[in-house]
């Protein structure tokens, strides 16, 4: 007992917890913008690692760190233009083209990380984001710390979450996408474009999971890796249905997992001589497959989800 | 004149074909960019992974020992994707049933050659079958997404093999590497040459490609997966053990993969370690799409995809352009034989130049 209240009693695992959080904020947010509007993302992965990749390339090259964040984020958005082509404009497999893209997203990050770096034999590093302390909030006794000392990126994370969850609900937009992915004749009926919508709800979604990628290289850690995603993508994919497809349920999720993995690392510090690593590695992969199957049955999940769309067509 | 898509309703044999191949041809060419952007000559790189691949004795058995798991994962993608079952698991049902053949061949059971191959085997296929049927039983019985726990399952197993090699299956022999004891020679495939790293697991696989083209073409079973791949609903109606089927399909897929990892441990490794498949289930799904779901077609696509692969490992030492081209070279055949996809299920026509389909 004692471990376990060492380990919530201090600010540094709250702190930890929500950095830990803050990629899968990204990431979920980005997989349910798509997801609302009827396409299923498993690019997502693969997106990740382009957007570390490739913001982190650009603050080594120069663009500064916000300049690197539009990079990541463009990059995301170009992945996301491709598997709109494919998937909206075509009609393909969502789960191939998916797949697909994190292929592709993934080997062309390693291979132009590679070709801009060849002889190096520890990673190059940048000067990532610092922790930005909110005045007055940030001086609060244990809660200042642990909750009012994050970088740039994760305000900018959960300002996307307010963000996304008001566009959603309370605009004519958020009411169109949100139409899109349930019920798109209804949509053509009112002489939107569905196809229009779509594809700008995969891009702009894109766009923010590549943020989660960008997150890791240049607000956590200051390098990058291959193999440095390794499955968060696919998390995020298993935390959309956990979170039924709303942007609220989805930072919950999120910072639920953060806190397991916070956990699990200061547990392992502790009892690891007794229980093999691994086994604290393989819960949240299992919890999210637990979660998968508790949630799926009533799981309000978009209609149209994974159906394509051609003009004219009625139900 | 304005061109516009029909429905196309049947692909000949040669157009699957065709497409096939210039989606590989496409995905080649468009290469050529990020190799010119690495300073190569695309043509001197095409050349050198061509001689790597195919140029010596030697290398076609490094690319035919390197299709042998692609066969078996292809074939694994193929029949669960025939059916509609999104199979993305086959990296751990691979490891799953290397699992198996170490823990049946490496000293549990002490059985002739003869006997303990086929043991092993078995294990491994029921081992990687059973990572399949437990997903597609979710599905049936929660509507929980096979897509996403397959994918998950991967990670699972990876970390239970690490957890393993690591402990209680950890070799004491083997200078302190994280990797099982070995299996016995019993249980190993001979080569097929001797000196050269072909082994009889390719065999297996040519068996399990015409077994599985037997099965899709002139099966019942085979009727009835090519009846629920195309529409459940109606399959049902028409009287198809439907969830029954998909256990069969989810059986098979998963045993393959299966397959895939006893024939890495018993023809190549001898020992489990973690680093076992460099992803040779997740290049299955693109051996599948690039063959068309055709199982005799797996074979061939999983000996181009091994070509690229040992191809380029070839060129990147020659050249030093990085040998991740090799893995865009999948990614873009993915891809593109997915826009090829797209051309066979329709084609394009000029109004009024009606063509009869």
């Amino acid at each position: 007992m004692d471990v376990l209240l060492d380990i919530f009693g201090s600010a540094n695992f709250w702190a930890a917890a929500i950095r830990i959080a803050t990629p899968l904020i990204f990431g979920v947010l980005g997989a349910l913008l798509c997801e609302r509007a009827g396409v299923l993302n498993l690019g997502i992965e693969g997106i990740f690692v382009a957007g570390a990749m490739a913001g982190w390339l650009a603050v080594y090259l120069g663009a500064g760190l916000w300049g690197g964040v539009l990079v990541a984020a463009l990059a995301g958005a170009t992945f996301g233009l491709l598997h709109a082509f494919l998937t909206i404009i075509l009609g393909l497999s969502q789960h191939v083209s998916g797949i697909g893209i994190t292929l592709l997203a993934t080997s062309i990050s390693y291979f132009t990380y590679r070709t801009s770096l060849p002889s190096v034999t520890s990673p190059p590093r940048i000067a990532p984001f610092q922790p930005i302390a909110i005045p007055v909030l940030s001086d609060l006794p244990f809660l200042g710390p642990a909750l009012f000392q994050q970088t740039a990126l994760t305000w900018l994370a959960l300002f996307m979450v307010a963000l996304i969850a008001f566009v959603l609900y309370r605009t004519p937009l958020g009411l169109a996408i949100r139409a899109v992915g349930d019920n798109p004749a209804s949509v053509e009926a009112q002489g939107l474009s569905v196809r229009g919508l779509r594809i700008g709800a995969v891009v702009t979604g894109s766009a923010l999971m590549a943020l989660g990628g960008a997150f890791l290289t240049m607000s956590a850690f200051d390098a990058f890796f291959f193999g440095m995603i390794n499955g968060r993508g696919w998390i995020c994919i298993a935390l959309v249905v956990f979170a039924s497809w709303q942007p609220g349920k989805a930072l919950l999720g999120a910072l639920f997992f953060g806190a397991f993995d916070a956990f699990q690392i200061r547990l392992q510090a502790e009892i690891g001589q007794v229980v093999p690593g691994q086994i604290f590695l393989m819960l949240p992969y299992l919890l999210s497959i637990l979660a998968l199957v508790l949630v799926a049955r009533k799981a309000d999940y978009p209609r149209a989800l994974l159906q394509p769309w051609t003009k004219g067509q009625r139900h | 004149m304005t061109l516009r898509l029909e429905p196309r309703a049947n692909a000949s044999l040669g157009l699957r074909l065709s497409v096939s191949i210039a989606s590989g041809l496409a995905a080649l060419l468009i290469v050529a960019i990020p190799v010119l952007a690495a300073a190569g000559n695309p043509f001197t790189a095409y050349i050198l992974m061509a001689q790597g691949a195919f140029g010596s004795m030697f290398a076609l058995s490094e690319t035919l020992n390197r299709a042998t798991p692609l066969i078996l994962t292809g074939l694994a993608a193929t029949i669960a994707f025939r059916a509609r079952l999104w199979n993305i698991g086959a990296e751990g049902q691979l490891y799953m049933g290397a699992l198996a053949a170490v823990l049946v061949g490496s000293g549990l059971l002490q059985l002739p050659p003869a006997l303990m191959v086929p043991a092993i085997m078995l294990a491994g296929f029921v081992a990687g079958g059973l990572m399949m049927i437990v997903p597609t039983l979710l599905k049936q019985r929660f509507g929980a997404d096979e897509v996403v726990i397959t994918l998950l399952l991967n990670f699972v197993v990876i970390l239970l093999i690490q957890m393993l090699i690591e402990g209680p299956l950890k070799d004491p022999l083997a200078m302190g590497w994280p990797q099982s004891v070995p299996l016995l020679a019993e249980a190993r495939f001979d080569k097929l040459i001797p000196r050269l790293r072909m082994h009889w697991g390719l065999v297996v696989g040519l068996v399990a490609a015409l077994v599985l083209w037997f099965m899709v073409r002139k099966s019942v079973l085979g009727f009835e997966i090519k009846a629920v791949g195309e529409n459940k609903a109606a399959a049902r109606f028409a009287g198809i053990p439907v969830d029954a089927t998909m256990l069969k399909v989810a059986l098979i897929s998963g045993g393959l993969a299966g397959l895939a990892g006893v024939s890495e441990v018993a023809g190549v490794k001898f020992y489990l370690s973690a680093d076992l498949s460099p992803g040779f289930g997740y290049s299955g799904i693109v051996v599948a799409m690039l063959a068309g779901l055709s199982p005799i077609g797996s074979v061939l696509a999983a000996v181009f995809i091994a070509a690229v692969f040992v191809g380029a490992d070839s060129m990147s030492r020659a050249t030093g352009i990085s040998s991740y081209i090799a893995d865009l070279v999948v990614a873009l055949s993915l891809l593109c034989i997915l826009v090829g996809s797209f051309f066979l299920r329709f084609r394009i026509a000029g109004i009024g130049r009606r063509v009869e389909v």
